[in-house]
């Protein structure tokens, strides 16, 4: 499969590409085999009724989630969504629209719980839930990266994220997940992180980074883990431990930490910031690897939580991690479950807060200096990752999540260039490789969904000799560096916001 | 026929009304377990009143969509608001005077409005992404609106109607109080097209009307991290 895969072309005038039906029509992921699915409680195979099944477990969601209700009626097919996604953009099936994709559910939806589709199927577009539509169902839901750009588009705000969770979680329930995601949370749950690396092996990662940071700079910045008392947790996703570009972001962090004289610890257990069971869209995984870091919080008695540069894993924690954990504030004083926890944490701060928040306070405070010229090589450009931009919020105003990262590179380096706005804030492209579909066996969808994000950078190099594209999320690093040279770029042009911080702070300064 | 029209009006309201209530009672009682507002969100409660009105009444979003649809949808809306307006005379007595200000632009306002369907409805047709993705319902829905908006027109500047008997029969609806209806082709025709309207708006996408006051991604304010918010069946996991 991979000797085949070409990046589409860059379109002169990105103009709305014509439909090629059935493009993408078997491109779809693994299938969990059943020792996998049978980690996280799921049928390990296609169960025998899985239409009755498949269906009753659409009434429960339908039950169970407002925006699932919601989004599947409102939908009055006006098209405001269906040039807006770069999986659509750069495969032109026409099913990677996102108002097509919600249909894939939405015609289920109709023939089985709405009165036109029970008498009049045709008419309203409904159909019956075949073996076709399972696989329609694997295939195109693992074309969409939940990135939600569709949502800011659509007058009523559906947001196909959601409806991809829902799709996902009814073929999970009938025994037809995916590989990638399954095995990754089952990794997690038995080990604490993504990569299924043991708390052994993280120490000794971690002190041998402290060997090459010493060797560098000449000085003792140190990376501890499961220091009981620690003021703050650090969670980040566990790429940054090994990954090329990641681990000079974790350098950086390290770094400022150091420099603020913070006294900060890592968790051996509670050792990934991602959360996958958001992707696959199911509570009980999404809490059961959520719970690990109040578990870590709680044991190490910590003050504070701080995340890594992660997109999705931002979103969960700024967005879920109170309702799921309690890792918050304004939990009602009756609410034993939260209060055991945010009682311990000091509310002075915010709670979980952004390492990119926390570098910018300390610079706002003037913790820290920088020697700027030492980015001077990089003409930066900023990337927003898409679950930062559309699910989440740093600072105290919306839209601080654009400015922070920005005003943080802008402080440790001279050179920053905007890319085109209708690709930037809120309007940002997905990387092509978010959402759980960041696996080799999608690598012809990574590398055509990264088109629109290409194309807005390749202007940029051209106009402005952009030569680093900085960003704040580990499935971004990874999925550009693997994808870019297909459009041409040297794949470390790619890199974290506190790769460049850790380039220009200057240690034992202050 | 003026029997037959009452009783399809009384039938075609309570279908209108129970089912609607009863659509807006399931979006009520179905929870809404995460924070999901499409961000940059409002914090506070007061910005998320003024996101949703921005969406009600100048369809933001749609407007950063695209422009066609946005000018051609928006056309069309604020036609049909103004057109409902206007025929707040036919059921008010005396006529309110905001209602008697607004006569001449509601008239212009039922021309404006199936300009903007029949755009719609182009655009329907002729842009290959809209075709795909439209079903027959979608089409006959914008025939309906079309035919609704014909009709009235054709009373108005072609057949003139008697409009006192209308509203003797419309307000002898309102009164339980029957009162001949005039026979006219066209007003039968209107009149059936309105009811069908009505009969359908619980049970297809006309539920967009109140589905945006429910849609979690706008009407939720951006503050998870400074108030715990957790569901019913989200908070019994916690006391297993």
């Amino acid at each position: 499969m991979s000797a085949k895969i070409t990046a589409p072309a860059y379109r002169i005038i990105p103009i709305i590409p014509a439909l090629k039906p059935g493009a993408m029509e078997g491109s779809g992921p693994y299938v969990a085999n059943d020792k996998i699915q049978g980690a996280l409680g799921f049928p390990g195979q296609l169960v025998d009724d899985w239409h009755d099944q498949a269906i009753a477990k659409m009434g429960e969601l339908l039950g169970k989630y407002r925006s699932l209700a919601v989004y599947m009626d409102s939908c009055v097919h006006c098209g405001a969504c269906s040039d807006k996604c770069h999986y659509f953009i750069g495969t032109q099936d026409p099913k990677n629209m996102p108002v097509a994709r919600q249909d894939l559910m939405r015609s289920i939806y109709r023939r089985y719980f709405t009165l036109p589709g029970k008498i009049f199927p045709k008419l309203v577009g409904a159909r019956d839930l075949t073996r076709e539509v399972l696989d329609e169902w694997h295939n195109y839901f693992h074309q969409c990266s939940e990135c939600r750009r569709c949502s800011v588009f659509c007058p009523y705000g559906i947001d196909t994220a959601e409806v991809t969770m829902a799709a996902r979680e009814i073929l999970d329930s009938i025994g037809y997940g995916q590989k990638y995601d399954n095995e990754i949370i089952g990794k997690v749950h038995k080990i604490g992180n993504n990569l299924g690396l043991p708390g052994p092996a993280l120490k000794d990662t971690l002190e041998g980074l402290e060997e090459d940071v010493k060797e560098d700079t000449g000085i003792d910045v140190r990376f501890p883990v499961d220091v009981k008392g620690a003021e703050v947790l650090f969670i980040t996703p566990s790429a940054d431990f090994f990954a090329e570009p990641h681990i000079d972001s974790l350098i950086g962090y390290g770094k400022v930490f150091h420099a603020t004289g913070t006294s900060w610890t890592l968790s051996s257990m509670s050792s990934e910031a991602a959360n996958f069971g958001m992707f696959i869209g199911n509570y009980e995984q999404l809490r059961k690897v959520a719970l690990r870091i109040r578990q870590a919080a709680l044991e190490l008695g910590v003050k504070r939580i701080v995340v890594g540069e992660c997109g999705h894993a931002w979103r969960v924690a700024y967005s879920f991690w109170n309702t799921l954990t309690g890792v918050g504030d304004g939990a009602d004083p009756d609410d034993q479950f939260a209060m055991m926890l945010q009682k311990q944490l000091d509310h002075r701060y915010k709670q979980p807060m952004h390492i990119c928040e926390f570098t910018w306070d300390m610079i706002e405070q003037g913790a820290l200096s920088f020697d700027k010229e030492a980015n001077d090589k990089h003409i930066i450009t900023f990337h927003d990752s898409c679950n930062v931009a559309r699910g989440s919020r740093m600072g105290d105003y919306p839209g601080g999540q654009f400015d922070i990262p920005r005003n943080i590179v802008k402080s440790v380096a001279n050179h920053f260039v905007e890319m085109d706005p209708s690709t930037t804030h809120e309007r940002t492209f997905c990387c092509g490789g978010g959402g759980g579909l960041l696996t080799d066996d999608l690598m012809d969808l990574r590398v055509k969904g990264a088109l629109p994000r290409m194309e807005a950078l390749k202007r940029a190099a051209d106009e402005h000799g952009v030569n680093f594209m900085a960003c704040i999320c580990a499935i971004c690093k990874t999925q550009f560096s693997k994808v870019m040279p297909y459009y041409g770029f040297e794949r470390n042009m790619v890199g974290g916001v506190h790769q460049l911080v850790s380039n220009a702070i200057k240690l034992g300064a202050k | 026929m003026s029997t037959l029209f009452a009783i399809l009006f009384y039938f075609a309201t309570l279908v209108f009304v129970v089912g609607t209530l009863y659509r807006i009672s399931v979006y009520t009682r179905t929870p809404a377990p995460l924070k999901i507002p499409t961000t940059p969100a409002p914090i506070t409660t007061g910005g998320v009143v003024l996101r949703m009105m921005r969406e009600v009444f100048l369809f933001e979003s749609l407007f950063k969509a695209n422009l066609w649809t946005w000018g051609l949808g928006w056309l069309f809306h604020a036609s049909l608001a103004l057109v409902l307006l206007r025929h707040l005379r036919y059921f008010t007595e005396p006529v309110w005077a905001w209602v008697a200000f607004i006569q001449p632009f509601g008239m212009y306002a039922g021309i404006t409005m199936v300009l903007g369907v029949a755009g719609l409805w182009a655009r329907r047709i002729f842009v290959e992404r809209i075709r795909y993705i439209s079903t027959p319902s979608d089409h006959l829905m914008l025939a309906l609106f079309l035919a609704i908006g014909v009709s009235g027109l054709a009373m108005r500047f072609v057949v003139h109607g008697d409009v006192i008997a209308v509203k003797g029969f419309m307000l002898g609806l309102m009164n339980f109080d029957l009162q001949p209806l005039p026979s006219s082709i066209g007003l039968y025709v209107h009149l059936s097209l309105v009811a069908v309207l009505l009969m359908i708006f619980p049970i297809s996408k006309l539920l967009h009307a109140p589905g945006l006051f429910f849609s979690p991604g706008r009407n939720q304010a951006d503050n998870p991290r400074d108030k715990r918010h957790i569901s019913g069946w989200a908070k019994k996991l916690e006391s297993k």
